[in-house]
């Protein structure tokens, strides 16, 4: 029991809090934007590696980090979408998912080019997990959890509570509606933005305490974010955060020995349950559980 | 002087132009209504003098001042206010937060329309923090509306309200659209329900294939045997 | 001599591959709409397909069975074809995002199996020993009757592809595409019309992967990129021209022409800046694919709208 609660489930709610934060910035983008951004993984290595270059340049703590991560990720999710995706607007959807894609591949060339494809990491020396009586749990573990919460939370109070997040969820709802109503819709793309790749730079600083930076990083939890943003009903990021925690705990959870010791899933496959997760979905759910935008 | 003056309207989606060169006039605190059959460009006149739809040819004057083609989005700030036929309320918010989207450009206004609006509706107070999405059709039409309203505009321009209502709907509808005009505001509807629109309106416009065919007030018009027989269905 | 033949042989075959995988993605893209970003997962069971069918046995993978070439490739093309079906059942009655995304999670998974089902793939080790046709006629003559072998293969797919196109099947698929509601009016079921065109694709993607296996007479998870066998036949169809098969061809030996030059530039470049040469060129293009999109969305020579039937 206890081997279940510190070997697997603490380690699926962590990943699951970090597909959260990365499935709900997803899904505002879709929400507003009404595109399938496939540069938000890109946008998390981005975030990932902007705190690693404030982790080893001024010898602070990844956590420390978090300002430097949100602050370089923003303006790029700005000028992609000043250099490409405004001006696509008037295209087919279509088009401009494929231009993301395209956006992704120029992020990631510059990682590469930069930081070069080994694998780095933000630790140096190893801290001992707390011990909350039997339950052992890892101090990244926690933070990490904290992290998420808050961040939720921030992006709860935002869209519920402020004139700029309901001018948000009108977009998602109903566009053309929104404009009649005054809504300044370039002003909330780039809120838009800004919001989403807060959230992936966070992810994916997250991400990489809990493993190790690699160009391929944020692509790699791509289709996971997908998934999530899908299972709670694409455009709506309470879902999509929802969505993800489920999917986090389902990856963790596969590979407990539930039935005579052997894990239901084998280990490599691990990331394949975004996909079988993505394909119920698709077909029990399409809309999500919670009825996506239309 | 006019309220709302549009001349020589040109314009449609894409390549094809649905109005061809109508004309609209609508003179403060009257209810003017657009009727015509299927096709005629009625709706596309509406969502072009609320910024929808780009005007390749023609002017919209609307107080004094030229919007023709300018941005949705500037429209409300001016006191005009536009309730389209469908997807007309935000399905996720809740009916309070649909009508304080219509106070977004003011926010300081938001108090003072919600109360406002719910003494003309009463029927929403009791759902206020309900789900649009979750309301039936009058009650949707009625949010519609009371949004519209909420920043006190000088012109509400309705597209089709009662499209799809029960009867007690579509008679309430209409009465509140009197009230709305008596409290000062201008009306301008589109209406497949011709006969009891026009009986409510000050002046009727016939729109058909994208041109004016006639124009009169609205007794006027429910009168005339060629007009009832050609667009009111006898 | 004989080496500058070799090498001109090599980079057409490898042309006339990407040639192949650029008609089927212009089946389901240019003509249909479909935005498939998994084009590695339908190469990866072609080419898997037709290695186990055709190596020597191996106890390193399942099989392989010895099959000649010409009865391995149409099943290679049918287990394309076969992955792309219930792919395109679940996903294209929904929205057209959604295919995208569950084709992006096919060639993941394709890669996952790939790499740890040893007795199928072998695994990391993959399937060596894929015979390629015509090698007994020694060098260079085999190498240029593969590439032969190769350029009909692409020319029989391209005049599929075009009967395609102006057949009333594809005068429908395009109808779906630009208004699917009028399509529907008329009488037409899209997410059938679609499937067709998606699996018609997938079975191109099939053949061409069967193709490349042959070609390097190895097949292993190294040698399924995500760049270079989905986002560069992308690149090659938008920049030859989208809805046109003569611009997928177009494209694909234009882009290949200009990815192989550089690679070969980069190469010159000593040690450590070759590598990074190489990430230039993978930022450039991603901006290529940005600036078409931007300035020249019909690409080289975009789609011609067949002539109404007089």
């Amino acid at each position: 029991m206890l081997e279940f609660v510190n070997f697997y489930l603490i380690p699926g709610l962590v990943l699951g809090a970090i597909y959260a934060i990365a499935a709900a910035g997803l899904s505002l983008v879709y929400g507003v934007m009404r595109f399938a951004n496939f540069a938000h993984g890109d946008l998390m290595t981005w975030g990932a590696y902007a705190a690693l270059v404030a982790v080893t340049g001024l010898g602070i703590s990844p956590w420390a980090a978090l300002p430097v991560a949100v602050a370089a990720t923003v303006p790029v999710a700005w000028a992609v979408d000043a250099a490409f995706y405004a001006r696509l607007r008037r295209a087919a959807p279509a088009v401009l998912l494929i231009s993301s894609f395209g956006a992704a591949l120029m992020m990631r060339a510059v990682v590469y080019f930069v930081f070069g494809p080994t694998p780095w990491t933000y630790a140096r020396g190893v801290t001992p997990p707390l011990m909350l009586g039997a339950v052992r749990i890892q101090q990244r573990h926690l933070l990490i959890l904290a992290g998420a919460a808050l961040a939720a939370l921030a992006l709860h109070l935002l869209l519920a509570r402020t004139r700029a997040g309901r001018a948000m969820r009108a977009m998602a709802d109903e566009p053309d509606l929104a404009r009649v109503t005054g809504v300044p819709v370039r002003g909330v793309i780039r809120l838009t933005w800004a919001v989403a790749a807060a959230l992936a730079a966070i992810a994916g600083v997250f991400l990489a305490i809990d493993t190790e930076l690699t160009p391929l990083l944020g692509f790699h939890v791509l289709l996971a974010a997908f998934a999530a943003a899908i299972l709670g009903g694409i455009g709506r990021p309470w879902g999509a955060a929802l969505g993800g925690l489920v999917l986090g705990l389902a990856e963790e959870l596969a590979t407990y020995p539930f039935i005579a010791g052997a894990p239901l899933l084998e280990p490599a496959y691990k990331t394949g349950v975004a996909f079988a997760v993505l394909v119920l979905a698709l077909i029990f759910r399409p809309r999500g559980l919670f009825g996506g935008i239309g | 002087m006019s309220l709302l003056e549009v001349r020589g309207a040109v314009g449609g989606y894409g390549e094809a132009d649905i109005l061809h060169g109508a004309d609209l006039t609508v003179a403060a605190g009257q209810v003017v209504v657009v009727i015509g059959p299927n096709g005629a460009g009625k709706s596309t006149l509406l969502k072009a003098v609320a910024g929808l739809v780009p005007l390749r040819a023609g002017r919209v004057v609307f107080d004094g001042s030229d919007i023709t083609n300018r941005p949705a989005e500037e429209l409300v700030g001016r006191g005009l206010a536009y309730v389209p036929q469908e997807r007309n309320v935000f399905p996720s918010l809740t009916v309070e937060e649909n009508l304080a989207m219509g106070a977004f450009v003011r926010p300081s206004a938001t108090a003072a329309g919600l109360e406002r609006v719910y003494a003309l509706l009463p029927d929403l107070l009791p759902r206020r923090r309900v789900p649009a999405g979750s309301l039936s059709g009058g009650q949707r039409q009625m949010l519609a509306i009371g949004r519209a309203l909420m920043l006190e505009p000088r012109l509400v321009m309705l597209d089709e309200p009662t499209a799809g209502l029960s009867p007690r709907f579509c008679a309430m509808i209409f009465g509140k659209i009197r009230e709305i005009a008596a409290s000062g505001a201008a009306v301008l509807m589109v209406e497949q329900n011709a006969r009891p629109a026009l009986a409510v309106a000050d002046r009727g416009v016939v729109l058909a294939m994208g041109r004016n065919r006639a124009e009169d007030t609205g007794a006027a018009l429910l009168a005339n045997p060629e007009i009832g027989r050609l667009f009111l269905g006898g | 001599m004989e080496a500058a033949a070799l090498y001109v042989a090599t980079m057409l075959t490898l042309a006339g591959i990407y040639a192949a995988l650029a008609v089927g993605l212009n089946l389901q893209w240019g003509l249909t709409g479909l935005m498939n970003f998994g084009g590695l997962g339908f190469v990866a069971v072609g080419a898997y397909t037709s290695a186990i069918l055709t190596a020597g046995e191996s106890a390193q993978h399942l099989g392989g069975f010895g099959w000649p070439w010409w009865a391995a490739w149409p099943l290679a093309a049918a287990a394309g074809a076969l992955l792309a079906l219930p792919i395109g059942a679940i996903s294209l009655r929904l929205r057209a995002d959604y295919l995208a995304i569950a084709t992006l999670g096919v060639a993941e998974i394709l890669r996952l199996a790939v790499r740890n089902e040893d007795w199928l793939t072998g695994g990391p080790l993959g399937v060596p020993g894929i015979p390629r046709p015509f090698e007994a006629f020694g060098q260079p003559w085999g190498q240029l009757a593969y590439l032969a072998l190769v350029a009909a293969m692409v020319a029989a797919l391209f005049a599929l592809a075009q009967a395609t196109a102006h057949s009333p099947f594809g005068r429908t698929l395009r109808a779906i595409r630009d208004d699917e509601e009028a399509a529907k009016a008329a009488g037409k079921n899209p997410a059938a019309f679609r499937l067709q065109a998606f699996v018609l694709g997938a079975a191109c993607m099939g053949l061409a992967g069967a193709m490349l296996a042959h070609f390097f007479k190895f097949m292993g998870p190294d040698a399924l990129d995500p760049v270079t066998t989905t986002f560069l036949v992308w690149v090659m169809l938008i920049a030859g021209g989208s809805g046109n098969n003569f611009g997928a061809v177009l494209g694909a030996v234009a882009v290949w022409a200009v990815w192989a030059a550089t690679d070969w530039l980069a190469a010159q470049l000593p040690g450590e800046l070759a590598t990074r040469a190489a990430y230039v060129r993978l930022f450039l293009i991603g901006l290529a694919l940005q600036l078409i999109l931007l300035y020249r969305p019909q690409g080289l020579i975009g789609e011609r709208p067949p002539r109404p039937p007089a």
